[in-house]
């Protein structure tokens, strides 16, 4: 991990205003934020570490642990939630045999519930991985699944 | 200050134009209720309870963000704003514990005032009332809790812990419903930076953060706190005979209140069951308990058998400025002798020393408040914010305002991370690093020419001294590169004023000498003295170190720095005291130990000093202290050294006794009694005046210490100005040469206290520390402090708290020496110089550099001046506690 913060710093000023975007590409090296980097990004932007994991903790993007290789985000948005997102998670959670906001123990899947991620007219929707998967049921999930 | 006209609620208003609506309510009894301000913070606007209506207009305006502008008309209540109001203040009623007459802040609460003003509807609040579960209380910290449950969320802790503290333990973490104050990671505080101040347990307006000990005192006595030289103005709560609280005296000049974790929390040792209660007389071998007239025969007997050059005696630096002047007196007049010396030797002596000859005074040259509003402070040699941790906020509050820092230290120290620089010199280097940037300032012709011209001499001889300073030269010595040393320079003469605070990073050299005069020659050079916010400033370290040596506990001069060798002097003080003295300058601590090792001096009479772990090469110590025909020590504790002694005489602590002490910045300041003297103990100076009325001598009948204040002050002109009633609100800064004269915070200001009035450049050579690492002993040692611990522990020790936050001795190392060891973080090593072996556990931190390792000296279990160099200082004599080579090996 070392390598990789020396080059994400390294494209960096090490200026106080630098600290979502310094977060943000450890995280997308990393997969979350790791206790040490964020030490680290104190230390290299001269901001405090209570301040980094202020910033951290407000924003849904950050994760603190790290993600399974798939990454399951079920919409609990309003319109996801009336047409059974509820049930579409549990659904999931029942298969791959992990809960929601966890990652399974072998390192294979994190399922969480997100907000509303826009398509509102495909709900109740969920996205794998970043490609979103619309109109879906208790059985139809299942195709999806499959795929993964 | 511009002032303009405000209305409030239809009563006219005048007040400066810099206040907000708030504070110009407040300061003219009108209440706005709030929950997030404080008057020592910068407004926020959080809590939104301050709103108001400015100027008719419809939107409310938040009070404490709403600067104060001419003809203003505000109104602080109608049906609106109290609706407003009163919906906000229910919101926070829905998440607060409601259980107010189990909480500590019961009827001090600022919630509960609030409410109590603004109303709240218990219904409305019953059906908006969430059902989260409670989140459980942070106990970790030994002096305070953190309950989230009754947090309102306001920020006064967090903005308490970064505008006040510029620690930033604590923030805001997560969002919505989920926020609370979290340190990072939202890990318990105690595993968090905190470094456990206070300060926001003390602002706290709810019982979120509470005190572990609640107990409220009966009466409450001002004084001053006994831990190092800032001389922060405390006030002890008193419940019965037991010290039950300390906080910080808002209104004294040094401090505004504000405290470290050892002045706020480590005062448990006062009432502690380990004090000493009765004499003890060694008999075959082992103490026995006395009474005091026997003890007293004991010594009488004994000191009347050594009197002249077979006696010597260390004062104390902690205890009042009477009892050093009763101590030196004993020494001179009853004893004949100036053998009388104290722990100034192993920290200021070169200051003393150095500052003497060049400036003409060996103290702070400007007060504490100054650094404040420099323009420039360079801290050289000073942790400033572990071992002087008040002055550390004003460096803070420099920055702040907009000052430049530049930190000098081998050792990445808290303070780097405010610097605007930081040289990282090599330990024992300073001569060269200074003369450098010396040599940068003349070069590049930003010497203060007409200030030199004035006021200065020898300036031509210094200069020529430069020529072996050459750029590359000093980069070669110091290690730290040219450019910087050049940017530090040019910083340094270009923002004035500028300060130097330094401490013994710079001075426990065996050239220590030699580096407070290379700083005050870079001081000289660019005329920063005798203007505020400038100078040389020596932090003091202990909290009478000052005081011990204005009262001449030092053995070449007489109170107020009056030489022993002087025959006008010495005639002074014999018609004074009504006894012959000796002529002859006394023979300094170090040397003192020296001379009983090998039998010169027979009687020691040690008070207040512990020895044994104060002074370097411990081994030697012991054996020279066992060699003693006749030891006494005067403690309060039951010291190492006093193990060794013939005879222990129980002392009282600080709050037993009325005195002054004279802080690090000459300040003359009054420490008053607040409980009896425990068990059998007396004050220092009244032992000793009952030592000498036992020996049968005069002069030693005081009945209280303003009586023998009185006979001081009349002996020392720069006393003679300061009386008890004179200092009682506020100390005076030395010097204070008549019953009129206000002090003096600035010295310096038109002439120098040399005899001709100018000020003295030296000529300097670089000279590299006695022991350089070598293949057997590859790693320099250098000794620290601990911000949890004083000196030898004697007190810190014994406050539980403060030993859960740092309990033992830690050998702190690079990563790269701990790798090439094969040393993890809390392994136990042996560490071994030339002198004697510690045992200790390891810290790898990448705050000592490679090469480097650093340990402190609180702890008796790792006694690690049995590490340390003896090698002294030619000047000052002052052993070189900074540097020395060892090697360390895992256990």
């Amino acid at each position: 991990m070392e390598k990789d913060l020396g080059k994400i710093f390294s494209s960096f000023r090490g200026v106080r205003g630098e600290l979502i975007p310094v977060l943000q590409r450890i995280q997308e090296k990393v997969g979350y934020l790791p206790e040490d980097a964020m030490l680290q990004v104190a230390d290299f932007l001269n901001v405090p570490e209570s301040t980094v994991f202020g910033v951290a903790s407000f924003y849904a993007q950050f994760r603190f642990t790290p993600t399974g290789r798939n990454r399951i985000s079920v919409c609990e948005g309003t319109a996801c939630h009336v047409k059974g997102a509820t049930d579409i998670i549990k659904e999931i959670s029942r298969v791959k045999g992990v809960e929601a906001g966890e990652t399974s123990d072998c390192m294979e899947y994190t399922l969480e519930g997100v907000a509303c991620i826009g398509c509102c007219a495909l709900a109740p929707c969920i996205t794998v991985n970043d490609e979103v998967y619309g109109r879906l049921d208790k059985k139809s999930v299942h195709n999806v699944l499959k795929k993964i | 200050m511009q002032k303009v006209n405000i209305t409030i609620d239809g009563v006219k208003v005048e007040t400066l134009a810099s206040k907000n609506v708030l504070e110009a309510a407040l300061e003219n009894n009108i209440y706005i209720p709030n929950l997030c301000h404080h008057p020592d913070l910068v407004p926020s606007g959080t809590c939104r309870m301050c709103l108001v209506e400015v100027n008719g207009g419809e939107v409310l305006a938040v009070a404490c963000k709403t600067p104060v502008a001419e003809g203003m008309s505000v109104v602080t209540d109608n049906p609106v704003i109290r609706s407003v109001r009163q919906i906000t203040l229910e919101l926070l009623h829905v998440n607060h514990t409601q259980d107010c007459t189990n909480c500590g802040k019961n009827t001090n609460c600022q919630l509960q005032e609030v409410t109590s003003y603004v109303g709240v509807d218990e219904e409305r609040i019953g059906q908006m009332r969430k059902n989260i579960p409670a989140v459980e209380k942070d106990t970790s910290n030994p002096f305070f809790t953190l309950d989230h449950n009754r947090c309102i969320l306001c920020g006064i802790c967090v903005r308490t812990c970064n505008e006040i503290q510029g620690v930033d333990a604590l923030q805001f973490g997560y969002r919505g419903y989920q926020t609370v104050i979290s340190t990072f990671m939202n890990k318990p505080v105690k595993e968090s930076v905190c470094e456990s101040c206070g300060e926001c347990v003390v602002r706290c307006p709810v019982g979120a953060l509470l005190p572990k000990n609640g107990l409220k005192p009966s009466r409450e006595v001002k004084t001053v706190c006994p831990y190092c030289g800032v001389g922060c103005g405390i006030v002890l709560g008193v419940r019965g005979e037991t010290v039950v609280s300390v906080s910080g005296d808002r209104e004294s000049p040094v401090n505004n209140g504000r405290l470290c974790v050892k002045g706020r929390f480590g005062y448990n040792w006062i009432n502690h069951s380990e004090r000493l209660k009765k004499p003890l007389i060694r008999k075959d071998g082992e103490f026995v308990e006395a009474e005091w007239d026997d003890a007293l025969e004991v010594i009488a007997n004994n000191f009347s058998k050594y009197k002249g050059e077979e006696f010597a005696a260390f004062a104390s630096a902690r205890c009042t400025n009477e009892e050093n002047y009763i101590i030196q007196k004993f020494t001179r007049a009853v004893m004949g002798t100036n053998n009388i010396d104290h722990c100034a030797r192993l920290c200021h002596a070169p200051s003393v020393a150095g500052l003497a000859q060049s400036l003409g005074s060996g103290a702070m040259t400007n007060s504490i408040g100054e650094i404040g509003s420099a323009a420039l402070i360079l801290a050289i040699g000073t942790n400033t914010t572990e071992s002087h941790p008040v002055i550390g906020l004003k460096v803070k509050e420099a920055k702040r305002k907009g000052a430049k820092i530049i930190v000098a230290n081998p050792r990445r120290i808290d303070l780097c991370k405010f610097a605007d620089l930081w040289l990282q010199q090599r330990p024992g280097t300073d001569v060269a690093l200074v003369m450098g940037m010396c040599r940068v300032i003349v070069d590049e012709g930003l010497a203060d020419e007409p200030f030199i011209e004035e006021r200065c001499e020898e300036y031509g001889i210094m200069k020529e001294s430069l020529k072996e300073f050459g750029i590359e030269n000093v980069e070669r010595i110091t290690g730290v590169p040219a450019g910087l040393i050049k940017e530090a320079a040019r910083m340094y003469a270009g923002n004035s004023p500028a300060s130097v605070i330094y401490a013994m990073g710079v001075t426990q050299h065996s050239h220590g000498t030699d580096n407070v005069l290379a700083i005050s020659n870079l001081a000289l050079l660019t005329g920063n003295i005798g203007k505020p916010s400038s100078g040389v400033n020596p932090l003091r370290g202990q909290n009478n170190v000052q005081g011990a040596c204005d009262m001449g506990a030092l053995p070449n001069v007489y109170p107020g720095y009056q030489k022993v060798s002087d025959p006008a002097v010495k005639e002074k003080f014999e018609k004074a005291w009504g006894y012959s003295l000796s002529g002859k300058s006394g023979i300094t601590l170090t040397e003192i130990v020296d001379s009983a090792y090998r039998k010169n001096i027979r009687a020691l009479y040690i008070v207040g000093e512990n020895s044994m772990l104060s002074e370097p090469d411990g081994n030697h110590v012991r054996k020279a202290l066992q060699k003693l025909d006749f030891l006494v020590v005067q403690d309060i504790f039951l010291s190492e050294t006093a193990t060794l002694a013939d005879v222990v005489l129980p002392a009282s602590g600080f709050a037993e006794k009325d005195g002054t002490f004279t802080n690090t910045e000459r300040r003359v300041q009054r420490v008053r009694k607040a409980i009896n003297p425990i068990g059998g103990s007396m004050p220092d100076w009244r032992i000793t005046c009952r030592i000498a009325q036992k020996m049968g001598c005069d002069g030693f009948g005081f009945e209280n210490p303003e009586e023998i204040f009185t006979e001081m002050a009349s002996l020392t002109p720069s006393y003679s100005g300061i009386n008890y009633e004179r200092i009682e609100d506020e100390g005076l800064s030395w010097p204070v040469p008549s019953i009129s004269h206000n002090g003096t915070p600035i010295l310096h200001k038109k002439r120098f206290l040399t005899q001709n009035g100018k000020a003295r450049f030296f000529p300097l050579q670089f000279i590299p520390p006695s022991e350089a690492p070598d293949e057997d002993y590859p790693l320099i040692l250098t000794t620290e402090r601990s911000l949890y611990h004083y000196h030898t522990g004697t007190m810190t020790r014994r406050v539980d708290g403060l030993n859960n936050l740092n309990g033992m001795e830690l050998v702190q190392m690079n990563p790269q020496d701990a790798g090439e060891l094969g040393l993890a973080e809390g392994d136990n090593v042996r560490v071994t110089s030339r002198r004697g072996e510690v045992d200790a556990v390891v810290k790898v931190t990448r705050k000592s550099p490679p090469g480097m390792i650093s340990m402190s000296f609180h702890f008796s279990e790792s006694p690690t001046n049995l590490l340390t160099n003896p090698a002294l200082d030619p000047v000052a004599k002052i052993p070189e506690l900074k540097v020395c080579a060892v090697r360390v090996m895992k256990l």
